[in-house]
């Protein structure tokens, strides 16, 4: 742990930025619960990187809402120019230009918009043009900014969506509600991240997946700590993060009344016991990411 | 013929489920398709049938010493993955523009190992899974060979079941494009019921037959009756209404089937949805 001291330290200037991700291994463990609450303790705001199932809005209900198109580029081939070398689509790696003997098909879906194609184009046939994949959202919540992406349904890429989102995030503590597992989507979250928080189960499924998004933070030499949701009294968790060294930030004990809470919409910490224990762990977070708090 | 289980949003009962489904449906091949968060494998001991690594991604090398650091390489990369000649490995998605502008002929793609597949006999039958690099990519191409494992090993009457991730992405995709129909596992919360809305429109994208369920039905009946009316609406057959039951989260610590046991309200209700479901595809 000594190794994170000071890695945060030191006041937050106005124009300054602290970003802190929120992430899980298992779907369903309470990410999205977790950093929505914590947004209202702690005043930080909210930023739902979960594009695919971004639920975040449901609980903050911000209004003012302004949505930009999120665009990417593909390639758009002359068919006068194309002398049907087939150079194009060799040297796509994705398999989105498929040449056959009359014409080079794009599968749009497929590509990654990374130029190759172009530059491998000895005859100046490719352009590229912009098309839709999904969109960004922003609104107000009170005091607190609440930013989500959206990836538009059929679409398989979700990875520009999140890096247009995560773009020129405002001044302050930025909360980032990640997407569950431990692929692309999350990796690419993590780029923007300065510490991170790992919310998971006390259950044999909680346990496996918390191993793997420990693994990936570690990779990325973050701070972190870990939220133990729908706590029961089985300590699995605890007892391995003591294993491991890695720091509780705080439990969130499982009621029924929580389940019910959540299921209608609505935050936690309107519950008195609950909005205790989001204190206690905000408390526990400036001890691992000691920054200056509001 | 291929089930893919799914669900849009994370932990609403996937692999409780299909778990549970592949035991009611004798001799069905299981594909862990939850590349991201595999489950499945941990109720099962077996013997590895076969093992093989997994490329499903590139990433560019630059050979040092006939680097000039020129950055031209650093000029076409859309990904901001190379500079002086370092390539960030993480964020490389191996398009291989850069090798195309070197003028020193000093970058090279290669193969990088994304995940290990393996094929499992277990005593309840066969299973095809993966065991993912931490931050590896290319897991579309992942699931689809995993499927095609598991087509090997299942004969022409056996069902296979596929435990799918969560989201709408890549990985759901490849887990739902050509399988014959895909069961949805929802829960009562207004999260749940979005995440619905928008897999039970991806699997129409797809022209996949569609059925679904509500697992924990009893803790929000009115969200319930919502994504009854929903279901409807948009003529998505509800084929079972599974109730809150604490046994199922003792199933997944004792790391046992959750219909092994009797008594349990969830198994009863998984039981006569099998039912129902075998009946309609078939099967």
């Amino acid at each position: 742990m000594q190794e994170w001291a000071g890695v945060l330290a030191g006041d937050l200037g106005e124009e300054d930025r602290l970003n802190i991700a929120v992430l899980s291994g298992k779907g369903g463990t309470g990410k999205t619960t977790i950093a929505t609450n914590l947004s209202v303790v702690t005043a930080a705001n909210y930023i739902d990187c979960d594009v695919e199932e971004p639920n975040g809005f449901i609980f903050l209900n911000p209004a003012q809402i302004i949505s930009q198109a999120v665009k990417v580029d593909y390639p758009v081939i002359d068919r006068k120019r194309c002398t049907l070398c087939g150079d194009c689509a060799k040297i796509c790696q994705f398999n989105a230009l498929v040449k056959t003997k009359k014409e080079v098909i794009l599968f749009e879906k497929l590509c990654h918009s990374c130029h190759a194609c172009r530059i491998a184009c000895k005859h100046e046939a490719i352009t590229f043009a912009k098309r839709t994949i999904g969109a960004i959202e922003e609104g107000q919540a009170g005091d607190l900014i609440c930013r989500r992406g959206i990836l538009q349904i059929g679409e398989p890429m979700a990875v520009p969506v999140i890096k247009a989102l995560l773009e020129n995030l405002p001044a302050g503590i930025n909360l980032l509600d990640c997407a569950a597992g431990t692929s692309c989507n999350v990796v690419s979250s993590l780029h923007y991240a300065d510490g991170a928080v790992l919310v998971t189960e006390p259950s044999a499924f909680g346990l496996h997946d918390l191993k793997m998004a420990v693994k990936l933070v570690r990779n990325f030499n973050l701070p972190f700590g870990v939220i133990v949701n729908k706590y029961n009294g089985d300590d699995r968790i605890q007892k391995f993060c003591q294993e491991e060294n890695i720091p509780v930030l705080g439990t969130i004990t499982y009621q029924r009344k929580a389940a019910e809470v959540y299921s209608a919409g609505k935050v936690l910490v309107e519950l008195s016991v609950y909005k205790k224990e989001f204190c206690k762990i905000a408390e526990g977070m400036r001890g691992v990411f000691p920054w200056n708090w509001q | 013929m291929e089930l893919a289980v799914i669900s849009g949003k994370g932990g609403t009962g996937k692999t409780t489920i299909a778990l549970a489904l592949s035991e009611l449906a004798k001799g069905a091949v299981k594909a862990d398709c939850d590349v991201d968060a595999p489950n499945l494998y941990l109720f099962y001991g077996g013997k590895d049938l076969k093992q093989e690594s997994f490329s499903g991604e590139k990433e560019a090398v630059v050979a040092k010493e006939f680097c000039k650091e020129c950055g031209e390489c650093q000029k076409v990369c859309q990904f901001d993955a190379i500079k002086n000649g370092l390539v960030n490995a993480l964020q490389c998605e191996g398009c291989g523009a850069c090798t195309l502008v070197c003028p020193q002929k000093a970058i090279s793609l290669k193969d990088v190992k994304s995940a290990d597949v393996y094929i499992t006999e277990t005593a309840k039958g066969v299973i095809s899974r993966a065991q993912m690099e931490i931050g590896g990519e290319g897991s579309g191409k992942l699931i689809t060979l995993l499927r095609s494992n598991a087509r090997e090993y299942a004969g022409e009457d056996t069902l296979i079941i596929i435990d799918g991730s969560p989201g709408i992405g890549c990985p759901v995709i490849s887990s739902i494009t050509g399988c014959d129909a895909a069961l949805i596992v929802t829960e009562p919360t207004q999260s749940g019921l979005e995440d619905f809305k928008r897999v039970t429109e991806l699997c129409r994208h797809f022209g996949v037959l569609t059925f679904a369920c509500i697992n924990k039905y009893d803790i929000n009946e009115k969200k319930t009756k919502e994504i009854e009316k929903y279901c409807r609406d948009n003529e998505i057959c509800l084929i079972g209404k599974i109730p809150y039951d604490n046994v199922v989260m003792q199933s997944i610590n004792e790391l046992v089937p959750v219909i092994c046991y009797e008594e349990s309200k969830a198994n009863q209700a998984i039981r006569q949805m099998w039912d129902q479901l075998s009946a309609q595809i078939n099967f």
